[in-house]
């Protein structure tokens, strides 16, 4: 079962959410992996405290361009959509940072003076915390592209009964590139305006993946009850509330576990944890197409 | 010229409340919203659209199916995973299936192979079968636009759309103009739409005559917050005191050194935890970011949100207090330095 824990606006409590879920998992002695896929601000140590057992850079290949073979016929910079690499005054300019990774003016290159060499854009880093084998990302800071960091940061754990993916918060490139190809998504969400229309957002975007979803309101107990009803009128399932609570907000700054200090929240998250296998056991995904947004 | 950028690292630090309150109190000055893909500043700012564009960037391969000879060549070359074929899985041949589903794109064989690499495991996947394997097609939501498949498609059977990613808008608000945005649904290239909403925000300052742009940045430290960093004036980071807040505001304070933008601290929610808050403010200190001010935890803060109001207008002691003093400072900060911006 692979459920990510996603969220259109940020600080609702996905981490919160991610890593009690993950160790309520491990409590019940299933195997779980846990991947923290926000490599911009990753958080998910800061509650799981792993021992790092390994850490390794990540890359992604950029072309490297022999000058001694180039004959400038410019085809490179004709074919790159993201003007990443020039030629220019006798010259071939590479600009790294935007360089998707295609791989487009390698093939076109008609003399073979292009090649890819890796470029670190980050860390990667795995232990185990709790009983849960953690993985998690960290990108350089001043590195724009994250995407290639999260794909393998998702790829990198091996196969457990259970993995929580912990996504970045939006709508965009990184949180579609971790939640693609998860079972279920679970949606944490706070009963504010902000947070329902960010929720809508991320509804949208998981339903046009083709992804079954559901919804955990945290801090229920504030702003209003619109929440409720938009999830009523989608049909979308409220799988858990947690309440706001000060205890909860406390630990919760100084990296402490919910589901660890308290014999209450433990409950909850089983309990949403027991809902989520079930879940997992009667429906397999089905992937619908999503209609083309440009159209 | 100034333009102020308020940022966070970490997501819901109350970044977009800061913002509103920070416009209300400037008085005078260009609104601009650049979390593209969550943006929120539209539901307490209550804008009036005046003018609204259709963003369009990049481009999108589609295969015009009755021209695919199904020689696979896009599936091949592509990088990102996005080109499927329609052919049911059973009807494809066992080799295939296994050979695309055991590679796990270790690219270990492109990146050592001495000879063009991509054109032999093109020749491999032909030999196993792909070729007649019927019509592939694109999924939009994959597809990076490189036009890799565009270029190598032996039959010319791939379009290459210009894609619409979004709109952006021009709005009239309370506090003057506002230029905000809004992905398309699963789009990417918010970076460059972020740049579109900065680009017009400065254009409007310039043609109203307006000393001040207020930004309301998204979290984290990649591509969108890059594009609505570089450049600007100063930057105002809200952080929250918790272990992850704390963790998060490092990270965007590096960024913003790198790329050479002052910047300023604002501790919201500090009474949360005040050993924290304090230890943030002794890292700052060591940074030289200065401390713009503290804010107390106050559902006030989330009761305005609900009234659609900033928390400033509804009061002025108490939490209210609290964000004008970080205001006065921010101004203090902006008149002392010397970064002005030109549309």
């Amino acid at each position: 079962m692979r459920v990510s824990v996603a969220s259109g606006k940020g600080g609702t409590g996905k981490t919160t959410v991610a890593t009690n879920l993950a160790y309520v998992a491990s409590l019940a002695g299933r195997t779980v992996a846990y991947v923290d896929c926000d490599v911009e601000e990753p958080n998910g140590h800061l509650f799981l405290k792993p021992n790092w057992l390994t850490r390794r850079p990540a890359t992604r290949l950029v072309p490297c361009v022999d000058e001694s073979k180039c004959t400038q016929c410019g085809r490179c910079g004709e074919v790159c959509q993201f003007s990443a690499i020039v030629p220019l005054g006798g010259k071939v300019l590479v600009y790294a940072e935007l360089c998707h990774g295609c791989g487009g003016c390698t093939l076109v290159c008609p003399t073979g003076a292009i090649r890819e060499e890796p470029r670190e854009l980050g860390m990667l880093e795995m232990g185990w915390a709790q009983g849960v084998q953690f993985t998690h990302g960290v990108l350089n800071v001043g590195e724009a592209m994250c995407t290639p960091l999260i794909r393998q940061v998702k790829d990198a754990p091996p196969r457990t009964e259970v993995t929580v993916i912990d996504a970045p918060p939006g709508t965009s490139c990184p949180a579609i590139e971790t939640v693609r190809g998860s079972d279920f998504v679970l949606m944490v969400t706070e009963a504010t305006p902000f947070g329902l229309n960010d929720l809508r957002l991320a509804v949208e975007m998981v339903r046009c993946l083709g992804l079954p979803l559901g919804v955990v309101i945290n801090r229920a107990d504030t702003g209003n009850r619109h929440t409720w009803t938009y999830c009523g009128d989608q049909q979308i399932r409220i799988l858990a509330e947690i309440p706001d609570d000060r205890r909860i907000a406390e630990a919760y700054s100084r990296g402490e576990l919910a589901a660890m200090i308290s014999p209450e929240y433990r409950d909850l998250f089983s309990k949403l944890l027991a809902e989520l296998s079930k879940i997992a056991a009667v429906s397999p995904s089905s992937p619908l197409a999503c209609e083309s947004q440009a159209s | 010229m100034k333009e102020l950028v308020v940022i966070s690292g970490k997501g819901g630090t109350g970044k977009t409340s800061t913002t509103a309150s920070l416009a209300v109190l400037a008085g005078r000055c260009v609104v601009a919203d650049c979390d593209v893909d969550a943006a929120d500043l539209h539901l307490v700012l209550s804008p009036k659209v005046l003018d609204r564009h259709d963003f369009y960037s990049g481009h999108q391969a589609v295969i015009r199916e009755e021209d695919c000879s199904g020689c696979g060549a896009c599936l091949a070359h592509c990088r990102f995973g996005a080109i499927s074929s329609r052919a049911p899985a059973e009807e494809l041949d066992g080799g295939l299936r296994a050979a695309r589903y055991d590679c796990e794109n270790c690219i270990v064989c492109r990146r050592s192979c001495p000879a063009r690499a991509n054109d032999m495991i093109h020749a491999m996947s032909v030999a196993m079968g792909v070729a007649g394997g019927g019509g592939f097609s694109v999924d939009p939501v994959a597809c990076e636009g490189c036009g890799v498949c565009v270029n190598l498609c032996p039959e010319k059977a791939i379009d290459f759309r210009p894609r619409l990613c979004g709109e952006w808008f021009v709005s009239q608000t309370r506090c003057g103009t506002m230029v905000h945005a809004k992905l398309g649904i699963a789009q990417s290239n918010s970076g460059k739409l972020v740049s579109t909403v900065r680009q017009e925000a400065r254009r409007a300052a310039e043609k109203q005559d307006v000393p001040m742009i207020i930004v309301d940045g998204p979290p984290g430290i990649g591509c969108p917050v890059i594009a609505s960093v570089t450049g600007a004036s100063m930057m105002l980071a809200v952080a929250e005191p918790t272990l992850s807040g704390e963790h998060d505001l490092k990270r965007v304070l590096q960024l913003a050194r790198h790329f050479g933008i002052p910047s300023a601290l604002c501790i919201n929610k500090w009474d949360l935890n005040p050993d924290i808050a304090a230890r943030i403010e002794a890292y700052c200190r060591e940074q030289s970011v200065p401390l713009a001010g503290r804010i107390r935890y106050d559902r006030a803060f989330t009761h305005a949100q609900i009234q659609r109001q900033t928390v400033v207008e509804m009061s002025e002691d108490g939490v209210a207090a609290d964000i004008r003093a970080v205001w006065a400072a921010v101004v203090a900060q902006l008149e002392c330095g010397r970064a002005e911006v030109r549309a």
